[in-house]
């Protein structure tokens, strides 16, 4: 059970975002960076699956040498390779086409990765290398079970207001949604591990399709501070909230 | 021509109303494709709704929601349609296809878009990114565009009489089918989707444990919404992870957002900073979730909500 990770360094989400100088990008400086939330789940996910069936773990990324952390993050939580791929895309149909064109040069039963990241918010990576590389997906899972010998594999999908079970046959792409599993700390031996790890670097494929080019990024239009009631008395807060909501904001 | 991916069950969803709107804004022509078993009276509802003509598949391969079957019916209605811009709902199924669709037809894709327009024959998308906290402007480049719409972004087209429909042929492959829904198991049934629901009551630490969160519960019910929650308390475990609102959780933009003892975090303010009203129910008249809200009260939501909840009662009769 061979399984690739693809793993994307994204700000925390506790960052406050500012729009960069260039009014195209955020502000990167002092920005903390991290493995994107829902890669942990498919990172973690991965190692539970080596755990139980055998097989490796590689991790795959494309960017600047820094985001080489989000792979000794995951090499730390237990990874066995790494390899990063050099070159930058704001467009998921481009780098979709330079992760596939790496992807068809490795040998894999499962390509995991998280249901979106957290900065773009694109949500698109995982189907479209699905797409690419002619394989059965299952997006925003949150319960997976594979067969190896069976090549076959079945998982739940969060989907409005419920679940929705699916079966594919492997090999095929799953995308992690937050409730798939706890992922793991990286051990001390882990982190020691990892920083030794060498990590493979191979130039980004950018010859692929662009879909989209950035215009412009915006701060979210300014909300100024309300109506605030101090009163005491929690009945006549309650009332005075309700007859706002009503006569002026007319939404109840 | 604009091509819309519509969904509905026994009638059309509201994204599906919004869909054909942010068509006809657009400038049309508008051909409503609707795929799956109900297909041909939902195309007909739709073609009453606005469409200019409508499509549907109903083959046995697309009984269940399927990506690769669905990706080839919305592919061969493009084709047929001469379709340039196709939009699609960023719901469950709209988000798992349309990246599907973008590699296989070669086209850029915007996802979970607030605003469109044409530019010069290009697809010009506003989005949210970073949930919210900023947003990304983007130009489709390829000469067939995708967007998914966000629910509750766009106005609703009327429903009307419905018209005529035209079932589309599709070529399905067996593979097709590989990765289809076999199950589906809903929650609630009485229960209002968080992402879709016009008015969205939420909690917080604030409640002080997980016995008080029917207070939530029933002030959305009296106000005909949907429960979320804080990141907070869906990590100590009191409410489920498909109800957290915030940056690892649900972007919502209902028409009113009501946080109960919820402080204001960032990556939660990001999953609900573009709902039209904000009430936020504090003790510390310092939180950061007054900072956006349009009414505030600073008070025990334990103590604001019972009263609050006959009050709404009240004045909806």
């Amino acid at each position: 059970m061979d399984t690739v990770v693809l793993v994307k360094q994204v700000p925390d989400t506790a960052t406050r975002i500012k729009v960069g100088p260039d009014g195209r990008d955020i502000e990167r400086t002092g920005v903390t960076m991290v493995l994107n939330p829902y890669d942990e789940f498919a990172v973690e996910e991965a190692l539970r699956l080596r755990e139980a069936h055998g097989g490796t773990v590689t991790l795959l990324t494309m960017g600047d040498a820094r985001a080489e952390e989000v792979l000794r993050t995951g090499l730390a939580m237990g990874a066995d390779e790494a390899v990063r791929l050099d070159g930058a895309s704001a467009d998921p149909l481009q780098t979709a086409h330079a992760l596939a064109g790496h992807l068809k040069t490795m040998p894999f039963d499962l390509i995991l990765c998280g249901k979106q990241a957290v900065d773009d918010d694109n949500a698109q990576m995982g189907a479209l290398i699905a797409e690419i590389l002619d394989l059965p997906q299952a997006t925003v899972v949150v319960a997976l079970k594979v067969d190896p010998a069976g090549k076959s594999g079945e998982a739940t999908r969060e989907i409005e207001g419920g679940q929705a079970r699916v079966r594919f046959s492997l090999p095929a792409v799953v995308t992690a949604q937050k409730g798939l599993n706890d992922p793991r700390y990286p051990s001390l031996p882990g982190i020691m591990k990892a920083k030794r790890k060498e990590i493979a670097v191979h130039p980004a494929d950018l010859s692929g399709p662009v879909g989209t080019s950035t215009i412009s990024l915006e701060p979210p239009a300014p909300r100024s501070r309300g109506t605030v009631i101090t009163e005491p008395d929690p009945a006549m807060a309650a009332h005075e909230l309700a007859r706002l909501l009503h006569e002026q904001a007319k939404v109840i | 021509m604009i091509l819309v991916v519509l969904e509905g069950g026994k009638t059309l969803k509201n994204i599906s109303l919004e869909l054909i709107a942010a068509a006809r804004g657009l400038g049309g022509p508008v051909t409503a494709l609707c795929i799956g078993p109900d297909a041909k009276a939902l195309a007909a509802e739709a073609a009453g709704a606005g469409a200019d003509s409508a499509l549907f598949v109903t083959a046995p391969e697309v009984a269940a929601y399927a990506p690769r079957a669905y990706a080839r019916a919305v592919a061969a209605s493009t084709a047929k349609t001469g379709a340039k811009v196709i939009l699609l709902g960023a719901t469950s199924t709209g988000r798992d296809l349309a990246p599907r669709l973008s590699a296989r037809l070669g086209a850029g894709l915007a996802s979970d878009v607030v605003e469109i327009r044409l530019d010069e024959g290009h697809l010009v998308a506003k989005r949210p990114v970073y949930a919210g906290k900023a947003f990304l402007t983007v130009r489709v480049e390829t000469p067939v565009a995708i967007a998914t719409i966000r629910p509750n972004a766009f106005p609703r087209a009327g429903r009307g009489p419905a018209a005529s429909a035209e079932e589309c042929a599709v070529d399905f492959e067996p593979r097709d089918t590989d990765g289809a829904i076999t199950s589906i198991e809903m929650g609630d049934a009485g229960k209002v989707e968080l992402t879709e629901a016009d008015i969205v009551v939420s909690g917080g630490r604030g409640l002080k444990g997980p016995e008080n969160f029917h207070l939530v519960e029933e002030l959305a019910a009296a106000l005909g919404g949907a429960v979320g929650a804080s990141r907070a308390v869906v990590d100590a475990g009191w409410r489920p992870h498909p109800e957290q609102v915030g940056q690892t959780g649900k972007t919502v933009s209902p028409t009113l957002y009501i946080a109960c003892g919820i402080s204001g975090a960032v990556q939660h303010m990001a999953g609900m900073s573009s709902s039209k009203i904000i009430v936020a129910i504090n003790k510390d008249p310092d939180a950061p979730i007054f900072s956006v809200a349009d009414y505030g009260v600073v008070g025990d939501a334990l103590e604001i909500i019972p009263p609050l909840v006959k009050e709404v009662a009240a004045l909806r009769g």
